[in-house]
This record gives C-alpha cells, structure tokens and sequence, in this order.
C-alpha cells in the first residue's frame, strides 16, 4: 500500500501551467475568455487556500461553537446561491428563505444520521462532520435550485391550464400536481444518474480523494456508498419540501395562483 | 341565487345585483371595460373586497376549491392541462357520463373527439367541449365569459340553447358577451359597465 505523497509548490506550478495552455488556446481562437479563466483559477486557489485554513483552524479547536459557526456559513451561502440561480425569484426575504432553506435542513438531518453511524468522538468532530455536511448540503443545494426554477417558470408559462384547474373546483396541490411531477423528476435527475455512472465513468470525488490519501479502495468504495445514499436521501427530502414550500408561496389560502409574488424574470 | 354586494373589482365603482335561479345577467361593455376580471373576482379567482352570496352562503365561509364547484368562472379561453379532453373530466359524480354525453350531443360534438389528442381538435370544438366541463358537476352559477367566441354561427346557436336549458335547470348565469343580439335572446337583466380600464398586472386577461 503506497501511502500518501504530498504536493509541493512546484508541483502546483506544473499543473497551472496548463491552466496557462487553456489560456493560449481561447486567445488563438478568439474565445475570450482569459479573463474569466483567471479570475475563476484565482478565485479557487484563493477559496480553497482560506477554506483550507479555517478547517486547519476549526480542527484543532475542542469548542463546537467553530464548528457551528463554519455550518451556519456554509448554510447562508447554500441559500445565496439557490437564490442566484432562479431566473424568477420570490419578492421578500421571507419567501426566498422559506423556498431556499429545505437544502441546508435536509442536508443537516441527514448528516445526523451520518454521524449516529459513524460515531465519532467528539460527536461533533469537524474532520467528519463538515466534509459531509459539505456533500449532502451541496447535492441537497443543486436539487433545490433546480426544483425551484423548474416550478416558478412552469406556473408562469402554464398559469391559464392552472386557473383552469382552480375554476373547476381543485385545491391548489391538485392543480400543481403535473408541475411538481415534472419539477421533482428534475431535480431528482442529476443524484441518479450520478448513482448510476459512478465508478464506471468517473470515480467520485471522495472516493478519488480517499485513494490518493492512501486508503484501500475497498475502504473508500464503502464510504462511498453511504455518502450517495444519504445523498440520495437528503436530496429527495429537499427537493420535495421545496416543491411543497413552492406551491404555498404561489398560491394563497383561498387557493388562487399568486404569480404577482414572483419578482419580474432576470437570470442573475 | 347569486347576491354580490359592494363588489370592488378595481377600478370600477361597487357593485351590488342578485341573479336568481333560472335568470341570466349580461354583463356588457368595451374590451378592457373589466367584465372578465368581474367575472374572476365571483368565482374568487381574484380578490376583491365587498361580498358574495350563493343561497345565502358567503364566499368567505365556503372552502375555496368547494365555492368554485358552485360558482364556475368559463374562460374565453379554456386552457387544458391534458393529451385529451376526456382525461380533463372528473366522472366521479353520479351521471357524468350520461350527462357529458348529452351535452356533446347537444352541441353536435362526436364523443370520438374526446380521446383524440386535443392539438387535433379545432378552437371551436375545443371551446364547446370546455363548457361541457364547466357545466359537467352542475355548478349553481355559470359565470360565462364570451361563451361562443370564435364559433359558426350554428354551434353558437347550440351553445345557447344549452345555455338556457341550464338555466331552465335552475342555474343563474352571469353573461359577459359583446353580441348585443345574442343578451337579447338569452338575458333578463343587463349590467353596464363603462369605460375601458387601464391594463395592469398578470390578471388583467
């Protein structure tokens, strides 16, 4: 078993310099996108370099309160971007938090689960808490971005078939039911396709991580497959808590289509 | 029995009138004068401050979903959500299938039409078959609206035969139409609304 090698600066130079190449390339052929080849390379060297020193920081604290605080981060960030990604989003605050936040909460039930099953000491130990928090939140996060945007833009673009239904009688979910079909099959699409093509086309991200930390693949391949199922898990609550939060802020007590709380169409 | 009382559809003035069983209302006025938002506003598809009453029930304190069972807003524009026509009928009621075909028969619609995919159906042979589903569960008011646009002249003289069978049901039937020929043949009252108002909002169809 070969064991862990560790990079150095220089070996990190090697690798940027083919980030150096991909800018070569989109200059010769006119892409122009150098510029955002750089700020993007550099704005993950600078991510990765501070989100590295804050979880050197957290682990070697005994206090939990770092380790809250580090979730608390990650769960605004997770509401930010679920956020950023809807092309029509919620007018106030309280709409984008109620429709956002299924992501981070199914995320942290799930990563309960995880830690009951592992049991580390402390049970709050960050080196496993946070990883997995991370992955369940960000699946979580994508699901619900996409539930969302799939839902607000079907009420808008199918709003007479929906007061069609309101006019003979439906309740609002009767109504919405087609729709948050179709929006949970998308947002659900990306964790079982990634179920099924993992290990055939590509090694999970985790797992890579796993063997190149020099630990046996059969070892990294079991934390593999509880991570995608609580995933799985975590990603199908959120998704349909969001669907549901979904149909409520578009519609109102006495059941009518509320498009006038979606803000006006803009991709941000 | 339909009572509306004070009912502010902005920004038309209050408006109070009863429709009783069996009667017709026309509702009359230019395009964009607010007779389909008026007509939305009873059904509670919109809201708008004042008050309803169906046999003496108001519309606060009837269920959403149970007051537009009795009170049926029909579009000018019915929209479906189905491949089919008859995947948007709800035959749960006892009688629905006789009554759904009585009613295509009526309006000279062949029930084949029913399961073929609806983008093969004409306009007018959609719209006759959506007030079929409007009138299917037997809704206590029928809030019409342009109820034979866009139909030839003799399908529009079916449907408004159907219209006043539904009224010799005893149903009350609120009628905005832009056919002063036809409020003549079906109204016993009529409601004027005037001028043309500003177009706002998503509602504002």
């Amino acid at each position: 078993m070969t064991s862990y090698v560790p990079l150095s600066v220089s070996d990190l130079m090697i690798a940027a310099a083919l980030v150096v190449l991909n800018g070569a390339i989109s200059f010769a052929y006119g892409l122009r996108l150098e510029k955002s080849l750089a700020i993007a390379s550099l704005r993950m060297v600078v991510q990765l370099a501070i989100v590295a020193l804050v979880l050197k920081f957290i682990f070697a604290q005994t206090d939990a309160i770092w380790t809250i605080l580090f979730a608390v981060m990650m769960a605004i960030a997770a509401g930010a971007e679920i956020v950023m990604r809807q092309e029509r989003r919620f007018k106030g605050w309280q709409a984008m938090l109620m429709s956002s936040s299924p992501a981070f909460a199914a995320g942290l039930v799930t990563t309960f689960i995880a830690l009951a099953v592992i049991q580390p000491q402390p049970w709050y130990a960050p080196r496993i808490m946070l990883p997995i928090l991370g992955m369940l939140v960000g699946n979580a996060m994508s699901g619900v971005a996409l539930v969302l945007d799939a839902m607000t833009s079907a009420a808008a673009r199918e709003r007479t078939a929906i007061e069609a239904r309101l006019a003979l009688g439906a309740t609002r979910y009767v109504a919405f039911e087609d729709i948050m079909r179709r929006s949970l099959r998308t947002g659900l699409m990306p964790i079982l396709n990634g179920m099924a093509a993992a290990g055939v086309v590509s090694l999970p991200g985790m797992m890579t991580g796993q063997i190149l930390a020099g630990i046996d693949p059969v070892e990294a391949a079991k934390y593999q497959v509880m991570i995608m199922f609580l995933i799985a898990g975590a990603t199908a609550v959120a998704v349909l808590a969001a669907a549901l939060a979904t149909v409520h802020l578009l519609t109102d007590e006495r059941h009518r289509l509320r498009l006038d709380r979606l803000a006006a169409a803009s991709k941000g | 029995m339909l009572r509306v009382e004070s009912l502010k559809v902005e920004p038309l003035p209050p408006l109070t009138f009863s429709v009783a069983d069996g009667e017709c209302l026309a509702v009359e006025g230019p395009s964009g004068s607010g007779k389909t938002r008026l007509l939305r506003a009873i059904a509670d598809l919109d809201d708008a401050p004042g008050q309803i009453f169906v046999d003496g029930a108001e519309r606060g304190e009837v269920r959403a979903p149970k007051w537009r069972r009795r009170v049926r807003y029909a579009s000018a524009e019915p929209a479906w959500w189905t491949a089919t026509a008859r995947e948007a009928f709800s035959f749960s009621q006892k009688g629905a299938a006789e009554r759904l075909e009585r009613m295509l028969a009526a309006m000279a619609i062949n029930p084949a039409l029913l399961d073929r995919p609806l983008s093969e159906l004409s306009t007018g042979e959609r719209h006759r078959i959506a007030l079929a589903r409007a009138f299917i569960d037997e809704p206590r008011v029928l809030l019409l609206d342009e109820p034979t646009s866009g139909l030839d002249p003799q399908s529009a003289a079916l449907v408004e035969e159907l219209i006043k069978f539904q009224m010799l049901a005893g149903r009350s039937v609120v009628l905005a139409s832009h056919d002063q020929s036809q409020i003549e043949r079906l109204a016993h009252a009529r409601l004027q609304l005037a001028k043309p108002l500003p177009i706002r909002g998503v509602n504002a169809a």
